[in-house]
């Protein structure tokens, strides 16, 4: 059965798309949430904010980044030209830094003192620590054990800058139970602090705003490629995790209809729950396929049967997360969006891969985009074009794959 | 009358606060829970509040995140947790609420978890991560199967949604006495009692405090502004420090004794109480 094509894809004033999203928090949280989506709401309809950002985006991140056409690459696959969107050259290293600087122009206006942050790759964990240090506020990131011990480099690239790093031994030790650790700080300092979450998951505003503030991709995306190839793409592909860079890209390309969005999830060493974090996942065992609430939003969430939330394994700790943003899931039930997933594997064939034939090393998660990128590709007649966000670098995952090598 | 209403009723001619501790389900396992609310309801528990494991407890403090760690770990499931209530009812007639995530509810099925929390004895639900907002359909499933859906306010709660929260409850309202998530602490702050007066502004139900109240003195404090104290971690905490005892049920039994009435030789702090306390 065709499903209806979507032409927008906007929550409804409570953060719903469809039955997706919302606010399932702690009612101690409801309070400083409505206090931030006033904020937000009042930021995002006026221009002295947009101004700001913008200004910040360009002189302090490095915006506009390029669209660059990976000709070698292109040659590769043998079809459609394939472009990446350079995300990886702003300030920090990924595409995070545009989100939390939208934030912490926020914060500043709220008048909190205190930031506090979850990481998982590290990287929104040191871009939200560059713009404390950038605006003089008090930052503390959580971050999984596990993270900590797989992404070393950018630990120290946190602490260097200012940050309190807490490790977090609770639970899984990843990326899911540092978002818990934050939520149990707010909770307990929600007068003086502001929560600087990093993906576009999460309790209504969330999801809504890190979506605003990553959607600057696919803006400049569709402007570069327009006047690159003159007309659109054929396709955008994306690595979700929580799916802030995807949706980031795709947002301004809903309307395109002819355009395919496709997302790439991680895939990991199996199809067994615990083995990948695929939330799409729809074989037997995968734990996937089910909606459930997870950290203040309704989305597709790894779970077993008994509604426990599933462990999750990815060779990138960017994408190893039970639960995907309340939009995509929004998008892949009306079918506005593809989803499909990508092995550890296929991960560090497309890391070398694109080292070897575009010199540039991009960050484990990016990587899972660009297999699919190639197959993508070469279905398509060499005149058209596709666009991958190239959503972060990989040197903090050089010496990950130098171990696995050995 | 529903259970809940007649329990605060029968306070109200006992002339004494409401004790309701709070144990995790499965903890340290299954079998011992059962008796854990055999013994607690002879110790004085006028409703208990049963915890549902589950693996991501973002309100709770780290004492409730190990019990429900430890239950998990014994695999227990909601279906083991309603069958442990059943039993237990068999010889107990104190009000059971069903403490939970919403996501084990939601897997296991609205309707048909309304269905079998009625039949295995539960009175009342209160689900930590669903504010009455998200819960239209929620309360309609349970309500219709005479269940009471709980709901809790906290000190950040503004005077419209408590107005709005107070309207969707039933049984009684669950006030948080404070910021952060459940856990012990050594003073209670004047959120608590602030907090309960806007309650008593918007509300006929009884009021019962919890998050932080671990002591008897704390629970004499709660009882002179609310109708009862919730205790989880004090107890929870001490049942992680009896694990693998023989007669950690007796014990059990015995602190929450010492809780609801604390002889006053034996209570050192009984001499620091404020003066309106002692009344």
């Amino acid at each position: 059965m065709k499903k209806t094509q979507i032409t927008r894809s906007e929550p409804d004033e409570h953060g719903h798309w469809g039955r997706f999203g919302g606010r399932y928090v702690p009612e101690i949280l409801v309070a400083p949430l409505e206090e931030l989506t006033e904020e937000f709401m009042r930021a995002r309809h006026g221009n002295n904010f947009w101004r700001e950002l913008n200004q910040l985006l360009r002189d302090y991140a490095g915006r506009p980044t390029p669209l660059f056409h990976a000709e070698r690459l292109s040659a590769h696959a043998g079809g459609a030209q394939i472009y990446l969107k350079r995300e990886d050259l702003l300030h920090t290293g990924a595409h995070k830094i545009n989100n939390a600087l939208g934030q912490a122009l926020l914060a500043r206006r709220m008048r909190k003192q205190r930031v506090i942050a979850e990481t998982g790759a590290g990287q929104h964990g040191v871009a939200t620590a560059t713009v404390c240090a950038l605006f003089g506020l008090r930052c503390v990131i959580y971050m999984g054990a596990e993270d900590v011990r797989r992404q070393a480099l950018n630990v120290f690239r946190m602490r260097l800058l200012g940050a309190e790093v807490i490790t977090v031994n609770a639970g899984t030790r990843t990326l899911k139970d540092a978002i818990n650790e934050a939520l149990r700080d707010w909770a307990t300092n929600v007068h003086d602090t502001y929560y600087l979450l990093g993906s576009a998951l999460g309790p209504h505003p969330y999801p809504l705003m890190v979506r605003e503030f990553q959607s600057v991709i696919g803006r400049e995306a569709r402007e570069q490629i327009l006047s690159a190839s003159g007309k659109l793409p054929r396709a955008l592909i994306a690595c979700v995790g929580g799916g802030s860079n995807a949706i980031g890209l795709f947002h301004p390309f809903i309307a395109d209809e002819r355009v395919r969005l496709i997302g790439v999830e991680a895939g990991g060493r199996g199809d067994s729950l615990g083995e990948h974090a695929a939330r799409f996942h729809t074989a037997a065992k995968s734990g996937g396929g089910r909606v459930g609430v997870l950290q203040g939003t309704m989305s597709y969430v790894l779970q077993d049967p008994n509604g426990q939330i599933g462990t999750t394994h990815s060779i990138s700790a960017g994408l190893d997360y039970s639960a995907i943003g309340p939009e995509h899931a929004f998008l892949h039930d009306n079918g506005r969006a593809e989803y499909i997933r990508s092995s550890d594997a296929d991960a560090l064939e497309g890391f070398e891969l694109c080292a070897k034939l575009e010199g540039i090393i991009p960050a484990l998660e990016t990587s899972h985009a660009i297999p699919p990128a190639i197959r993508v590709a070469r279905q398509l007649p060499k005149d058209d074009a596709i666009i991958v966000n190239f959503s972060g670098r990989g040197d903090k995952d050089v010496q990950l794959v130098a171990d696995l090598k050995r | 009358m529903s259970p809940i209403r007649e329990a605060f009723a029968a306070l109200k001619c006992r002339g004494r606060g409401g004790f309701i501790p709070f144990i995790t389900a499965g903890d340290p396992d299954i079998a011992t829970t059962e008796l854990l609310l055999i013994e607690l309801a002879a110790a004085g528990a006028d409703i208990i509040e049963l915890g549902v494991p589950f693996s991501d407890p973002v309100a709770d403090g780290e004492t409730i995140q190990r019990a429900s760690e430890r239950a998990l770990r014994k695999g227990v499931t909601l279906r083991d947790v309603l069958t442990c209530v059943a039993r237990a009812k068999q010889h107990i007639d104190v009000p059971i609420v069903l403490f939970s995530y919403f996501n084990p509810l939601l897997r296991f099925g609205e309707d048909r978890l309304a269905n079998e929390a009625k039949e295995a004895g539960v009175d009342a639900v209160l689900v930590t991560d669903l504010i009455p907002e998200e819960a239209q359909t929620w309360i309609e499933i349970l309500v219709q199967r005479g269940l009471e859906p709980i709901f809790l306010v906290a000190p950040t709660t503004s005077d419209q949604r408590l107005k709005e929260i107070a309207r969707q409850a039933r049984g009684f309202i669950y006030a948080v006495s404070r910021a952060g998530v459940t856990g012990a602490r050594d003073e209670m702050t004047g959120d608590a009692e602030a907090l309960v007066k806007r309650v008593r502004s918007v509300s006929d139900l009884p009021v019962a405090v919890g998050f932080g109240i671990s002591t008897a003195e704390q629970i004499r404090q709660v009882w002179h502004f609310a109708e009862a104290a919730a205790i989880g971690s004090a107890i929870v905490g001490e049942i992680e420090k009896l694990a693998g005892s023989a007669d950690l049920v007796d014990r059990i039994g015995e602190f929450a004794r010492s809780l609801l009435a604390p002889k006053t030789n034996d209570s050192p702090q009984q001499g620091t109480l404020p003066s309106r306390a002692q009344r």
